[in-house]
């Protein structure tokens, strides 16, 4: 192929993954954006192929068939609500690559052939590629596992963590500067160095955000790995690379301003905050007075049935134990019943933006019952009966009350309007924020302890 | 009712007025007893009946000499427990409805409109200015006559009763809202009353009947109602003031008659509960039956300051003067302020936020590229003119998503910015294969993983 066809192809490849990602934006329009998506992907991957540079063939088939059998794989067993952890661990490999794209592109034999300018400004590109990879690769494998479980959900916080991270951004840069005016064995040694720091960096920033701002970092992550393609795309002059590169950037960065938005707090916030342990003191305002009600099943299940409008809130507790079918029975059983039955969503419900939505899909609940908050808010006052199933901080009226909460000021769902209020909870202990609610001391609120699928069970028994 | 039925159920009627009063330790009455009459009551005993405190202060007085335990129950609090307590409420329905019967009666044509062999009858039409209990009361009855019906009150606020009544809401182009505590209207501001007296005015030469029902607890009622509007009226108009107990919102009402003043009548009666006297006690007698079941039973009253209700009625305590009351604050949707408050927070932060405005980051981005077009060579700056425009399409594409699916989103950017395979595909061939290697085999797994996945959750989201 000439060099003309293939910058063409690449140029096809660009407008197909821009239409993809327009497409994405509306739900009648996004399967046909995945579609464009895998067009676009398919020129690009053939356009290189044949473009006459590669002749490492028998390395290559192998290990992109490999690759693209273990990614069928995951796409296929994964659970809808473990979503979050592979999208996190999606993203890491993307940092990965990105670092060592950056280090094959500073080892090939062309880099040598570049003089002055050149030299310095792909030297520079290297630096940034490797840099930004590093640390959306590590920060993204530490959100996997907080995601998981398997690291803690709570904030680590290093004293003096905002100095630890600002020395190691400048170690970097005068590593760096040192880089760009050494021989090659001494720069390869330096830009291993600099790799080593940004993989920490990645653990240190991301180990210091609590699990519930998982959504914002996911998405920062996600913007990161945009970033670090299109450093990718400056240093081997690819214009596909940085095209690309700057949409999922853009679009990862906008997707984390709105969670921000949505939990009323700035990017800078939600990074540097160490949410729930500074700044506010989550303990001491919650004294509640009051005492909560509990009810049994069936008593929910003949609340169910009296009602006309009923209104769902699920939260990560839903995910967790995995209720989303079981509330889709109940959904259709109470449909069937001409009871009107909508579910309200918190922008920052779960741990991955959308999270709810994509679970309640996957229960094949239609869209079109489904709505965000601020549609919503106005008419709960309407709703006979509301299901919290397993949310906590973002029906909490603290946020709207207190304004000495930690949550002050966020928008929440203001469940409380509801003629009656059924929340279902495995314990009660606080939410994310570690704020405690007191919609649960409400005295149109009843409590229905356990977990969220063995009590809506027997809800949906009670009521058939 | 005949004297049997008291019999039966356990009463025993007595004799003369005099052993009536000295007789019992619990009175309840209608409305308060004259002062001679409570020279009469035994000592320490408890009255509750309508007081109007703020109007019988030498009553007062003369029972605060006897040591007499009064609650008044036109001071009992309007807040949701009262409710069935509420006298006011009670007795305001039976006013309103009675008050369009007695329009009915004077006004001398049907309140439908008909077509017949013998001619067209047209409707009549209403105004009922306050839409309290009373004037929703009056919006009913009138509606349910067949009558046009239309109201006015300066609380906004009630626009949606009025209609759910079958009433025809008239709005001011003027913006206040005149919601006061205790679900009564404030005193509104001079401009305010200008335009209402002018739709009322308006409204005067073309409607038949005019109810009035706009009472401020203990002051004198606003005149709504001019000589000159009534003179405007055509003849048979007919005027009810239910306002006419605190002097009427007609200038022309006499308390408690009924007169014919420039062809139109006006009626001023205060007894129009009375006047559905079986009703009136059934709903009355229930009314106190609730309020000593609140004290305890009639055997042993207690008297509770701690209990809203009862502090609010109380007026005297064996003597002791109690009224007013400490000021309750009343459950007429609290949380409007809350959110009020909230959104002014919000704004708040929104301003800070400005600090960042569009135009002065357009101006430091032109800075920064301008200094870059400096020092940079050609081909650099072909590739940031991709990358700059690449952010802002993204932005554009991006910025319009729906929550719902934030998730597919992601996970398509994601596999998009797999395209960094492209880089490792260009330097397996070069010095170094496996670090390119590597970089291919994640870079296909997060290609294939993120697209099918994607299929996967799109494929879920369905619609009825």
């Amino acid at each position: 192929m000439t060099e003309g066809l293939i910058t063409m192809a690449y140029l096809v490849s660009g407008i197909f993954f821009v239409l993809s990602l327009g497409g994405l934006s509306k739900q009648e329009t996004a399967r046909r954006g995945n579609i464009y998506g895998i067009v676009g992907m398919t020129i690009a991957i053939l356009a290189t192929f044949f473009s006459g540079e590669i002749k490492n063939f028998q390395l290559l088939i192998p290990l992109m068939l490999g690759g693209a059998v273990i990614g069928a794989v995951l796409a296929r067993r994964v659970e809808m609500t473990s979503m979050p952890e592979l999208v996190a661990i999606l993203h890491s490999f993307v940092g990965l690559a990105a670092v060592l794209v950056g280090m094959a592109s500073f080892l090939d034999p062309s880099h040598d052939l570049l003089e002055g300018t050149n030299r310095l400004i792909h030297d520079i590109e290297i630096l940034l590629g490797v840099f930004i990879g590093g640390i959306t690769f590590t920060g993204s494998v530490v959100a996997f596992g907080k995601l998981r479980g398997s690291l803690s959900g709570k904030p680590l916080l290093l004293p003096g963590r905002h100095f630890i991270n600002l020395g190691m951004v400048l170690v970097s840069i005068w590593l760096g500067s040192e880089f760009l005016i050494q021989g090659k064995d001494e720069a390869w040694v330096t830009l291993l160095i600099v790799t080593g720091i940004s993989l920490i960096l990645g653990v240190h920033l991301i180990v210091a955000i609590g699990g519930a701002d998982m959504p914002v970092v996911v998405s920062m992550l996600n913007s990161y790995s945009g970033w670090a393609a299109a450093a990718a795309g400056f240093m081997l002059k690819n214009d596909l690379l940085i095209i690309t590169g700057a949409l999922v950037g853009s679009s990862g960065a906008i997707l984390s301003y709105i969670m921000c938005k949505a939990m009323n707090r700035s990017l800078a916030n939600v990074i540097f905050g160490g949410f729930g342990t500074d700044g506010g003191n989550a303990g001491g305002v919650s004294e509640i007075e009051g005492s909560i009600t509990e009810i049994s099943a069936e008593d929910v299940a003949s609340e169910l049935k009296e009602a006309k409008e009923v209104m769902i809130v699920p939260g990560y507790g839903m995910a967790v134990a995995q209720a989303q079918h079981v509330v889709k029975d109940i959904t259709e059983t109470l449909r069937a019943k001409d009871v009107n039955v909508r579910f309200a969503i918190h922008p920052v419900a779960g741990r991955l933006p959308g999270h709810m939505n994509v679970l309640l899909a996957e229960a094949n609940v239609p869209y079109d019952i489904v709505f965000e908050m601020d549609e919503i808010n106005d008419d709960l006052p309407n709703v006979d009966v509301l299901l919290v199933v397993g949310a906590n901080d973002i029906v909490n009226p603290s946020a709207l009350e207190d304004s000495s909460s930690p949550i002050a000021g966020m928008p929440v769902i203001e469940a409380w309007n509801a003629k009656s209020v059924v929340a279902l909870k495995r314990s009660m202990a606080a939410g994310y924020s570690g704020v405690e609610n007191p919609l649960y001391f409400r005295d149109n609120t009843n409590m229905l302890f356990g977990d969220a699928k063995d009590t809506l069970s027997s809800v949906f028994q009670n009521l058939s | 009712m005949p004297d049997e039925l008291y019999e039966s159920q356990g009463a025993s009627i007595i004799d003369g007025k005099e052993s009536v009063w000295s007789s019992g330790d619990l009175i309840l009455k209608v409305n308060p007893p004259t002062v001679e009459e409570a020279m009469l009551i035994k000592k320490g005993a408890c009255l509750i009946c309508f007081v109007y405190p703020s109007r019988n202060e030498t009553l007062l007085k003369a029972l605060a000499e006897r040591k007499i335990t009064l609650l008044a129950m036109d001071c009992v609090p309007r807040i949701s427990r009262a409710q069935s307590m509420d006298a006011l409420s009670s007795m305001a329905n039976v006013a309103g409805y009675r008050a369009v019967v007695e329009a009915s009666h004077e006004f001398g044509r049907f309140f439908t409109g008909q077509i017949t062999a013998a001619g067209k009858v047209p409707p009549a039409k209403i105004l009922v200015i306050g839409a309290g209990v009373a004037g929703l009361a009056a919006i009913g009855a009138a509606r349910n006559m067949g009558a046009i019906v239309r109201a006015f009150d300066t609380r906004p606020v009630v626009k949606d009763e009025v209609k759910s009544l079958g009433g025809e809401f008239l709005m001011l182009d003027f913006e206040e809202d005149g919601a006061g505590s205790g679900g009564y209207a404030k005193t509104m501001s001079k401009e305010f009353i200008d335009a209402e007296m002018k739709l009322f005015a308006e409204q005067a030469e073309e409607v038949d009947v005019i109810i009035t029902t706009a009472m401020i607890p203990g002051k004198e009622s606003p005149v709504l109602i001019t000589e000159e509007m009534v003179k405007s009226m055509k003849q048979g108009s007919v005027v009810v003031d239910l306002a006419a107990e605190g002097g009427g919102n007609c200038e022309l009402t006499e308390k408690g008659k009924k007169i014919v003043a420039h062809g139109v009548t006006i009626l001023g009666y205060t007894d129009l509960p009375s006047r559905l006297a079986t009703q009136s006690s059934r709903l009355y007698g229930n009314n106190l039956a609730k309020l000593v079941k609140l004290l305890g039973d009639a055997k042993e009253i207690t008297i509770n300051q701690e209990d809203e209700i009862i502090r609010g009625s109380l007026v005297l305590d064996e003597g002791q003067l109690t009224w007013p009351p400490p000021k309750v604050e009343v459950s007429v949707q609290p949380q409007k302020t809350d959110t009020k408050e909230n959104s002014d927070k919000q704004q708040h932060v929104e301003e800070k936020r400005s600090i960042f405005n569009p135009g002065l980051m357009l101006g430091l981005l032109s800075l920064v590229l301008l200094a870059l077009g400096w020092k940079g060579e050609n081909e650099f700056l072909d590739q940031l003119t991709v990358f700059v425009l690449s952010c802002f399409v993204g932005h554009m594409v991006v910025w319009n998503v729906t929550p719902s699916l934030h998730t597919p989103l992601m996970s398509v950017t994601n596999a998009i910015s797999g395209i960094i395979v492209i880089g490792g595909m260009l330097f397996i061939s070069g010095s170094n294969p496996w670090i390119a290697g590597v970089a291919i085999f994640v870079a296909t797994i997060n290609i294939a993983g993120g697209f099918l996945v994607t299929q996967r959750m799109l494929k879920m989201f369905r619609k009825e």
